[in-house]
Formats: C-alpha cells, structure tokens, sequence
C-alpha cells in the first residue's frame, strides 16, 4: 500500500515549485533607499502631479511618522525596516505607451507567462486589463471601447493628468490618509494603479481587470485603486497578482478605495497569489492592504470576492460602509494558506442606513503549518433601523501542526436590527479521500474536490474564468499536503 | 477473479493483528457472504481489500483477476473495477452526486479506453440508473451523502455502484440500519446487477439480507480468521444457533 507518511508528504509539498517565481531581467530607474519629505517630493514630480496631489502625500507622511505598525493583528513576523525600501521603481523605458507594440517586449513576456497575454487578440473575451509592473501601469487594454461607453478606466497616473477633478474629488474620501499606518504610507508613496469611473446610468460594457507583478525585489509595491459608479452604474472589477522568488520579503502595501452612488453596484474580485515564501517561511510578500468601499447613496451595492493563496503574511480587511438606505454589502472569502504563511483577514460591515443588508461568507483551509485567522465587525449604528447581517465562518484544517482562528466582533446600537453568525470547523479526513479515491479519483482530483465543494458559495461569485483559475490554484497549493 | 492468500492484516501503528491467516477465494459470477460477530474483522477484509490507509498488511496476497493489487493505491484498484459500497457512507458538503458520480464513471471509462460523458451524455445514462434503486432525479443536486437519511445513503452507494459497473463489489454492512423497504430496494438493485462477469462479496451480520440475495458461498469469519465455509444453508444455521459453537472451535484451533 502505498500511503505518503508525514515526512513524505512535508517533502512532496517542499518540491511543490510556485509557478510565477521567475524574475524578468529588466534596467530599473531606481531612487535612493528610505522615505523623507524629498523622495515624496520627488515621486510627485516625476510623475508631474499637481499641487493638491503632493499635499495630500506629504499631509500622510506626516500623519505616517506619527503612526505605529499595528501588532492587534494574529501573526508573527519581523517588521519591515521602512529606511531599507525603495519607494519608486520603474522600468527604465520610459513607461507611457500609446499601444502594446511600445510596451517593452520583455515585460509582455512576462506576461504571457503569468497566463495573462495583453495581446487584444488572445484576451479573454470582453476584459480590459490594467497592468501594473512594479510600480508603474504598462499597458491599459480596450481603452476605445470603454470610452465610446463614457467608461474611464486607466492608470492613476494618467487619471491624475487627464481627470483631476474626480481624483481629487474621490481620492481619500472612504480611506483617510491617516486611517491606518499602511494607508498613511501609501497615501504617501504610492507609485500608481488603477482608476475607474463609471458615469450615472452606464453598465461597463466589459469586465475590468489588473494585475499586479512586483519584480524588483528591494522595491515596495504601493499601488492605489479607485473605483466610482455614479448614480445606477454597474461594474465588475478583477485584480489578479504574482511576484517573483526571493529570500527577502517585499512590502506590498495597498489602498483600494471603492465610491457607489445611488442605485449603483460594484463587484471586485481578488485572486491573489503573492510569492509566499518557501516551504521553511523565508521571504514572501507582506501583503498589508486596505481595501474599502462605500454605498453613498440609496440601494447602492458593494460586494467583494476574494481568494487569498499567495504572500508571507496577509493583512487585510476589504470592508463596506452601508450609507445610504437599503444598501447592500457583500464579503465572500476563500483564504488558503499553507507552510508558514500566516493570514489575519476579514471584513468589516458598518451598517449606517436603514434597512442596510450584509453578507459574510468566510472559508479558511490552512495546511502545513500555517495560521488562518478570520476578523470581522459587524456593526449596527443606531439609525439603521431594521438592518441585518448574515455571516458564516467556515475552517478547514489539513493536517495537524496548523491553526485556524475566528474573532468575530459585532456592535449593535440598534434594536430593530438583527446578525447571525454561524460558525464551523472541520478537517479533511482520511476517510473523506479515501472515499473518493474508491470512486476512482486520485489522491489531488480528491483533495481538490472536496476543497471546491468547502469553497462553492464564494466561487459561484466569481466570473467564470476566474472561478476555474482559483480552483486550479487551489489545488496546486495543497498537493502534496495531506497525507 | 479474487483470490486471497494467508492475509495478516492490522491497524496502522498497531501491534496486534485484526486478520490472521484469510484464504479466500471468489470466482467469476458468484456471490458470497462473509458472516460473524462483532469486531471479528469482516468490515476489516473488505476495508483491506480496496487499500483503506489506516490498515496495513503485514503477508500475504490479495490477487484481483490474478495481479497482486496491495502495492496499489486505492483508486487503482477502484478503476481496475474493484468497488466498496461503505458501511458508513462519507459526506462531501458543497459537492453534487452528480458531480462525483460523473467524475467516478469517466475515470473508469478512461481506464477502459472508452470515451468520457459529457455531462448531458451522463445524465441520460445516469436516469437509468436510478430507476434501479428507485431514487429521484432531485438526489443529483444534492451534495453528496449530506443530510442524507441511513437508507439514502445505502441506496447511493448502490445507485454508484450501478455506474462504475465493477467487475468485482465489496458490500460492507449494505443491509445495516435498512427498514424493509429500503432493505428490498437495495437487495433487488443487486439482484438485477448480478451477471455471469461480475462477483460479490457481502459483509453481514444477519441472515435477513440472505432472504433476498441468495449467496453461491457462506463464510464465518472468527477473531481474524475464517471458521467455516459453507452453502447458503449455513446462514440458517447461524440465524437459529448463533456463532457461539463456533467461536469455541476457533479458540480450539487457534494458535495465536
């Protein structure tokens, strides 16, 4: 009988090789390391901002010195020296390109091989994609086709330049520069990403997306999303990301600032597949992000799909403030973590309007001998009458030397309102695989079916592409870990 | 098509063994029912038999269609057409019987060489199938084995049993904890998947089961080893004596 002992299967998912840890040899155009007032400065300048723009980054910076790296969160790891980072990094051509025959041929390759080809003609059907290569945006897709339907989508960069009056407007309204110590940084450095704006009435012709890809590995990875969907507009968002192998971790310290006004919905997916360090925890990505959204106005809608495989150690709390009355806010999350990755992730729902709606679908599957934590608040403010929230906290366990945590907290001011929560736990058994093995499966079509199944209700939320992407992924990161 | 010879089997880790010496022989087209008392090691040998990991084989040889399958992993044996309807079915939340019983049936194909279901393919050849163990189509959606009822679950592990269409089919405990009606559904779905190229092997406390399934061949299985073999009379005679006089001839002879 063949049966994989412990130490085999240790060894197995040691050999396991993340598929995205190749580096593209690429002239970098680098600044020096540390963060003062000057780089700021300089970063602004580079990108030829306007005044308001580098007041809004030196205010943060400021509010940054005084801020302290939070340790509330459920992980263990030795803080970034913030002096030792590089804060801006491109590639050295210069990076504004009017068409993908400009971009440099390396960074496309690159690319293709993340599976993501920029190449309109191989795309995915009816996905625009935003790349953003370390820190600048290469390539914007289907800019034409967005723009014939009033749709702007491009890099920050260019939104700055070409539409500075809904940056300024929107940028740092849901996520103040000194709401937390990542946000404060980033409101600082950030070097760019992506923006969108949906006018009133318009549903996106298309799904959007962006990658990310930190290449650089001295280099922090600070980009800035905003997302507005004016008075009864749609839109879906996708944002994928990969980086390279190194044995030194890499900062990755985003905002993600979502603004729905009435009527409106806005869907962002994550799939995120950060380099998680090696199978004895060196390197990996730090992925502290802050991702939040708020329904403005009546019958808004906010909903976040995300499936965290990736980074070292994940911090991150994608959350909607419910403003305006019977708006709706939605939380679907799968986190996998496995060997010494750590995760401490969740959502915050703050219900402020009446008759507000949220939901909070949460599955954790932690293998090897990794830490999952779910945190969540809910939270009733006193004038959201008849609101209510439904959550569920599902873990799965694989093996015996990981952790899975929930701390759920729930404020209600509010009598009329109600919150359920449900939680379980429960581990892929021996019995359960070798149930399916008799049908005929093998050990990983097993152990990726069972997994599909503990993760269906947040997959179905994912377009189909993706849906199919994340299963994938999921099962390339536990072969080779149950035993 | 199965022959075991002189098997020792125990608990992974364990010292003391739960088979000790099982020579068993079941040839193509017959049935036959393993008996005995509790922890006598019947759910064991079937368990043995399709490579259940907790088990480990200490000697001997279990040869399926002449090839010695303990190297193999379990879901070789099962595509080699070896199946084990469970004494305790397993839940997959979140996972549809259609799904899995999609999945299991191609995987038996391919290893036949025959052409995969596609899914509209497999629910005309599946609707067949369940007339056998009168099951609802609505069962298909359903996760598999979740919330399901005692006798749902046994008519499941039938209603797949019936699909992969094994050569050879272990049935552990099939009858337990069936009332009637369901105990008839179940003998009758087996009745009807009996062929001259298929064989059975059914693990039972009880005669009951024999009523409907008539056995080619008995086997009393005591404290690890089989203490008498017989026709379908000896069921009978164990229904009005019990196991008892036979328990002692087993300590008699016992060496261990």
């Amino acid at each position: 009988m063949s049966r994989l002992t412990e130490a085999e299967a240790v060894e197995t998912a040691a050999s396991r090789k993340y598929k995205y840890g190749f580096t593209t040899k690429m002239e970098y155009e680098e600044f020096p390391r540390g963060l003062n007032e000057d780089i700021i400065r300089e970063i602004s300048r580079r990108k030829n901002e306007p005044e308001w723009m580098l007041e809004f980054r030196i205010k943060a910076f400021h509010h940054w010195l005084t801020m302290e790296e939070p340790d509330w969160p459920n992980v263990n790891y030795q803080k970034p020296n913030y002096d030792d980072i590089i804060y801006y990094s491109s590639p050295k051509e210069k990076p504004k390109k009017e068409s993908l025959d400009e971009v440099d041929p390396e960074i496309l390759a690159t690319y293709e091989k993340l599976g993501i080809p920029l190449h309109e003609q191989k795309m995915l059907q009816n996905v625009a994609v935003d790349a953003v290569f370390d820190s600048v945006s290469v390539a914007t897709t289907f800019k034409k086709k967005l723009a014939e339907a009033g749709v702007i989508f491009c890099s920050i960069s260019e939104a700055i330049q070409e539409h500075p009056e809904l940056v300024k407007k929107y940028i740092g309204s849901v996520i103040p520069t000194n709401d937390n110590f990542f946000a404060a940084l980033n409101s600082a450095v950030f070097s760019d990403g992506s923006f969108c704006f949906v006018p009133k009435g318009v549903k996106c012709p298309m799904e959007l997306s962006t990658y990310f890809r930190i290449n650089n590995p001295d280099s922090g990875q600070f980009e800035r999303t905003l997302i507005i969907a004016e008075e009864g507009a749609e839109v879906s968002y996708l944002e994928g990301c990969t980086a390279p192998m190194f044995d030194t971790n890499q900062l990755h310290a985003a905002v993600v600032e979502l603004v729905a006004l009435e009527d409106a919905d806005i869907k962002y997916s994550t799939v995120q597949n950060w380099y998680p360090g090696d199978e004895n925890g060196v390197g990996g990505i730090f992925n502290f992000v802050t991702k939040r959204g708020i329904c403005k106005g009546d019958r808004a809608k906010i909903s976040w799909t995300q499936v965290e495989t990736g980074s070292a150690v994940t911090w991150k709390y994608p959350s909607v403030i419910l403003k305006g009355d019977n708006s709706v806010g939605e939380f679907y999350s799968v986190a996998l973590t496995n060997d010494y990755q750590q995760a401490d992730t969740g959502t915050k729902m703050i219900h402020l309007g009446k008759n507000t709606r949220s939901t909070i679908i949460s599955k954790g599957i932690s293998a090897g001998k990794s830490q999952n934590s779910y945190r969540g608040l809910v939270k009733i403010g006193k004038k959201a009458d008849g609101s209510r929230n439904y959550s569920v906290c599902d873990s799965m366990l694989i093996g015996s030397e990981c952790g899975a945590h929930t701390f759920p907290f729930i404020e209600s001011s509010n009598n009329t309102s109600s919150i359920e929560h449900e939680a379980t736990t429960s581990k892929i058994g021996e019995d359960q695989i070798f149930y399916l093995q008799q049908r005929g499966l093998d050990e990983e079509q097993a152990i990726s079916l069972i997994i599909n199944g503990f993760c269906k209700e947040v997959f179905k939320e994912l377009p189909l592409e993706f849906a199919v992407e994340a299963t994938k992924l999921l099962s390339i990161k536990l072969e080779g870990s149950v035993g | 098509m199965l022959k075991i010879i002189d098997l020792h089997a125990r608990v992974e880790g364990e010292e003391i063994e739960i088979l000790k010496g099982i020579n068993l022989e079941i040839n193509k087209g017959e049935v036959h029912a393993i008996m005995g008392p509790n922890g006598s090691g019947k759910s064991t040998l079937a368990k043995v038999i399709a490579g259940h990991p907790a088990y480990e084989v200490t000697s001997g040889q279990v040869l399926f269609e002449g090839e010695d399958i303990l190297e193999m992993d379990p879901d070789e044996r099962a595509r080699l057409g070896l199946f084990l309807a469970f004494q305790y079915p397993v839940e997959v939340p979140g996972v549809s019987n259609s799904m899995l019983i999609r999945e299991a049936v191609n995987a038996v194909r391919k290893e036949r060489g025959q052409e995969e279901f596609d899914p509209l393919e497999f629910e005309d050849f599946i609707i067949d199938k369940l007339k056998l163990v009168e099951m609802d189509e609505k069962f298909l959606d359903r996760s598999v084995n979740a919330g399901f009822s005692g006798g749902e679950k046994k008519r499941n592990e039938i209603l797949q049993l019936a699909a992969m269409e094994p050569r050879l089919s272990l049935l552990d405990e099939t009858d337990s904890g069936l009332d009637i009606d369901a105990l008839r559904i179940v003998s009758e779905g087996i009745n009807k998947l009996r062929s001259s190229e298929n064989s059975f092997m059914l693990v039972t406390h009880y005669q009951r089961i024999l009523n409907y399934i008539k056995p080619d061949k008995v086997h009393v299985l005591i404290n690890g080893r089989i203490a008498k073999s017989g026709g379908s009379e000896l069921a009978l005679e164990l229904e009005d004596q019990g196991y008892d006089w036979l328990v002692g001839d087993a300590h008699v002879n016992g060496e261990a």
